[in-house]
C-alpha cells in the first residue's frame, strides 16, 4: 500500500525520530511511504485558539497537499481530531464540503492504521522494558481509539506493559493552554507525573509528542523517570 | 439594561483568581475529595442505565425542539399557568426582575422571604437587591444556608459550599448561630441547621424558588432537591414567587420522564432526587394562596441568536462537568469568578454578559472534552469554547502579543520554504526565544532539545 506520512509540524521541528520510526514500522511491513513536501500544519493550534482564518489557511493547504492520496498516516491523534471533527465545521464556511468529505475516511491516526485499515497487532517488535502508555485525550475522546495501542504494544516481544491509574485524567497540555493557565497546566502535570511514577515503568509513551513533551518536560524536572518515548519508536525497535 | 451574572464583571482573569486558590491546599483537597465522591457514583448510577445515550439524544432534541420555538413555549407557558391562577411577569435583565420581587413582598407588608436553592436569583444578586429594600432573605437549602452565613460565594452550582469541610462549616455555625455547643458530626451540623431553618419556616409568609423544569403544556413548575427544605418553601408560604430563566421551558409533562432520569443521576449520582416538587397555579385550601412566575432573559435570548452556541442554553445545570472537569477539580469554582463555574460557567458567563467580561474563561480549558462526554444534554462545550475563543479574537480583544505570534506562524507554515526556513532560524535564535516567550512553559517544564535536523531534511537526504 502507499502511505502518505503527514508528520505534524512539531514532530517534524522537534521529534524527528517519531517519523522515521512511522517509516521504519510501515517499510518494514512491506508497504511505501511517501512524504510530501509541502506540507505544513494541520491548523489545529490556531483554530483552537480562535485564529480561525488562519486555521481555515492551514486547512486548505492540507487538503490540497493530501489531494489524491490513498491513505494518510498521522502518528499524532490530536492532528486526527483537528481533520475529523474541526474540518468538517471549517469546511461547512469555507466551502470545502466535497474536498473534506473525500480526505476523511483516508486519514488514519497511526495505531488506528495499523490495527484497523492493515489489520496488524504484530509488528514484530522487541523492546525489553517496562512500560506504561498515556492515553491523549484526543486518542481517548475524540477518536475512541480504545486499547489499539495497547494491543499493539502487548504484541511487543519483551516488553512489559504496566496499566497507568487515572489514564482518563487529562495531562493538562492543551496547546496554548499550557502557557495561557501555565500554574494549572503545571498542577494538572503534577498529578500525571505522580500517576505515571507511581506505576515504576522504565518508559511512559503515548501516540501523541505533544503531550509526552509535556509531560517529558515536566519528569527532566522532577528524577528524568521514566522517560518518554513516543509509541512509534517502540514498535521500530 | 443591566444583564449581569453575579458580580463577574468585576472578577479578576481566571489565571490571576487560580493563581491564589492552587495556593490554598485546604480548599483544593476539599475540591478533589468532594468531586472525586460525587464522580463515582455518577459513573455506578449512569452505568446501570442501558439507555443512557438515547435518553442524552433524546433531551438534546427536546431541548433543541424548545430552542427553536421558544417564543411560541413561553407564551404557552404564560397562558396556562394564568389559567391556572399564578401570574407570570417578564423580566428583560437582572433589575427588571429583583424590582418585581421586591414590589411583590412590599405589596404584601412583608420583610421576610425564605428562598429555595436556585442559581438564578445570585445571577440577579437578588439577595443584595432584597437587603437594599429591607427585605430580610433567608437560604434553606444547606449548602446555600452556609455560604449565606459565611457571606462567602458558590463553588459548585450543584453543591455550592464543595470548597467547605465540616470542621470549617462547624466553626461558623457555632458563631453565626449563637450556638455555644455543637457536635462535630454531620448530623449535629444538619441538626443545628434544621433547628434554625425550621422556625423560619413556620414564620415567614413569603416563599421564593428558582425551577428547574417549566412545563409550557400545562403551565406547571418542577423543583427537584434533596433535603425537603425547597418543598416547606414552596408549600407553607401564603405567597410563592418562583424565577427561572427562559431557557427552562419543556414542551410536555411527558418530557419529564427524560430529565427526570438524567439529572439525579449527572447531578448528584442517585436514581431519583428524594423530593421531587411540581406545581401548577395555586389550589384552593392547599398551598400558597398567590403564586408569581418571573421569566428571565438577562442575555439569554442573546446567547440564542448565535447558532453555534446556541446550546449552552440546553444546560439542566446538573454540574457534571465541573466533577469532571480536570482544571476545575484543581481549583475549586472560585477562580471563575462567577456563580456559573467549571466548563459550563466558562462558555455561559461570558455569554450572558454579551462576551464583554469574563473572557478569559473559554481559555480556562485544556479543551480534555470531558465535559461533553458526561454532559446529559451533549453540550458540546469544547467546541462552544473555541468558538468563543474565536469571537474574542475578531472582537479584537486577544492579546496583541499572541497574535503577533499566531500570525508569524500562519504566515510561516503557509508554505513548506517557509516552514522549512523558520525550522532553521529557530535552530538558531531558541535561546533568547525560549526566555523571551517560553517563560510560562519553562517555569514547570523543560524544552526538548531541538533537533539538529528536521525529519523533512532528514527526509530530503534519503537515497
Amino acid at each position: 500500500m502507499l502511505i502518505s506520512l503527514f508528520i505534524a509540524c512539531y514532530n517534524d521541528a522537534l521529534f524527528p525520530e517519531t517519523g522515521k520510526a512511522v517509516v521504519r514500522v510501515l517499510e518494514r511491513l512491506g508497504h511505501t511511504v511517501e512524504f510530501r513536501q509541502a506540507q505544513t500544519c494541520c491548523g489545529q493550534m490556531h483554530y483552537n485558539t480562535g485564529y480561525y482564518p488562519e486555521a481555515v489557511s492551514l486547512a486548505r493547504h492540507f487538503i490540497e497537499v493530501f489531494e489524491g492520496a490513498e491513505v494518510v498516516c498521522i502518528p499524532s491523534a490530536s492532528c486526527v481530531s483537528m481533520i475529523r471533527e474541526h474540518y468538517p465545521r471549517i469546511a461547512a464556511e469555507a466551502g470545502l464540503q466535497a474536498e473534506v468529505d473525500a480526505l476523511i475516511p483516508r486519514v488514519f491516526e497511526f495505531s488506528e492504521l495499523l490495527v484497523d485499515k492493515l489489520g496488524i497487532t504484530d509488528v514484530g517488535a522487541t523492546y525489553e522494558h517496562t512500560v506504561t502508555i498515556h492515553t491523549s485525550c484526543h486518542s481517548l475522546r475524540s477518536l475512541h481509539i480504545g486499547d489499539k495501542p495497547q494491543r499493539l504494544l502487548k504484541a511487543v516481544k519483551g516488553l512489559t506493559l504496566i496499566d497507568l491509574p487515572d489514564s482518563d485524567q487529562c495531562c493538562g497540555f492543551g496547546g496554548t493552554f499550557a502557557i495561557k493557565n501555565a500554574e494549572v497546566s503545571a498542577a494538572m502535570l503534577g498529578d500525571k507525573m505522580r500517576s505515571i511514577q507511581s506505576t515504576g515503568a522504565e518508559v511512559c509513551t503515548a501516540g501523541d509528542n505533544s503531550c509526552l513533551m509535556h509531560i517529558g518536560g515536566g519528569l527532566k524536572r522532577h528524577g528524568d523517570v521514566p522517560r518518554c518515548v513516543h509509541i512509534a519508536e517502540i514498535l521500530a525497535s | 439594561m443591566s444583564i449581569r451574572v453575579g458580580q463577574a464583571e468585576h472578577a479578576p482573569p481566571f489565571p490571576k483568581a487560580a493563581h491564589k486558590l492552587l495556593a490554598n491546599a485546604q480548599v483544593r483537597t476539599n475540591v478533589r475529595r468532594a468531586t472525586d465522591i460525587i464522580r463515582s457514583k455518577r459513573a455506578r448510577v449512569v452505568a446501570e442505565m442501558a439507555d443512557w445515550e438515547e435518553l442524552r439524544n433524546s433531551a438534546q432534541q427536546i431541548k433543541q425542539q424548545v430552542l427553536a420555538n421558544l417564543d411560541d413555549y413561553l407564551e404557552q407557558f404564560e397562558k396556562n399557568c394564568t389559567a391556572a391562577g399564578g401570574r407570570v411577569h417578564w423580566a428583560r435583565d437582572a433589575d427588571e426582575a429583583n424590582r418585581i420581587v421586591v414590589e411583590i413582598i412590599q405589596d404584601h407588608q412583608q420583610t421576610e422571604v425564605i428562598k429555595v436553592k436556585t442559581m438564578t436569583s445570585d445571577e440577579t444578586q437578588l439577595n443584595v437587591a432584597l437587603e437594599a429594600a429591607g427585605i430580610t432573605p433567608y437560604e434553606t437549602d444547606l449548602a446555600d444556608l452556609i455560604i449565606q452565613l459565611g457571606e462567602d460565594k458558590p463553588s459548585h452550582i450543584v453543591v455550592p459550599a464543595l470548597h467547605k469541610n465540616k470542621a470549617e462549616i462547624r466553626e461558623l455555625f457555632l458563631s453565626k448561630m449563637n450556638l455555644t455547643e455543637l457536635g462535630t458530626q454531620p448530623e449535629d451540623l444538619t441538626a443545628a441547621a434544621r433547628s434554625y431553618l425550621r422556625e423560619r419556616f413556620l414564620r415567614v409568609k413569603v416563599g421564593f424558588s428558582g425551577a428547574n423544569f417549566a412545563i409550557a403544556e400545562t403551565g406547571s413548575v418542577c423543583v427537584v432537591e434533596s433535603e425537603g427544605n425547597g418543598r416547606m418553601c414552596v408549600t407553607l408560604p401564603d405567597v410563592l414567587i418562583t424565577m427561572f430563566g427562559i431557557e427552562k421551558i419543556i414542551p410536555a409533562f411527558d418530557d419529564l420522564e427524560v430529565f427526570l432520569q438524567l439529572l439525579p443521576r449527572s447531578a448528584t449520582g442517585e436514581r431519583m432526587n428524594p423530593y421531587n416538587s411540581i406545581w401548577t397555579g395555586v389550589t384552593e385550601g392547599d398551598g400558597p394562596k398567590e403564586f408569581h412566575v418571573i421569566l428571565l432573559d438577562n442575555g439569554r435570548t442573546k446567547i440564542l441568536a448565535d447558532e453555534v452556541s446556541r446550546e449552552t442554553l440546553h444546560c439542566i445545570r446538573c454540574a457534571a462537568c465541573l466533577n469532571a472537569c480536570p482544571v476545575y477539580r484543581q481549583t475549586g469554582g472560585h477562580a471563575y469568578g462567577s456563580i456559573y463555574s467549571g466548563p459550563i460557567g466558562a462558555i455561559l458567563t461570558p455569554q450572558l454578559q454579551s462576551m464583554e467580561y469574563s473572557q478569559s474563561l473559554p481559555y480556562a480549558s485544556s479543551l480534555c472534552g470531558a465535559c461533553y462526554e458526561v454532559c446529559p444534554v451533549k453540550i458540546n462545550i469544547p467546541e462552544i469554547l473555541i468558538h468563543l475563543r474565536r469571537r474574542i479574537v475578531e472582537q479584537g480583544d486577544g492579546p496583541w502579543s499572541e497574535g503577533a505570534v499566531m500570525k508569524m506562524a500562519a504566515f510561516g507554515m503557509a508554505d513548506s520554504g517557509r516552514l522549512a526556513l523558520g525550522q532553521k532560524l529557530i535552530r538558531l535564535g531558541h535561546k533568547p526565544l525560549e526566555s523571551l516567550v517560553m517563560a510560562a512553559w519553562t517555569d514547570a517544564r523543560d524544552l526538548p532539545d531541538i533537533p539538529k535536523e528536521s525529519f523533512r531534511e532528514w527526509w530530503a537526504k534519503r537515497p
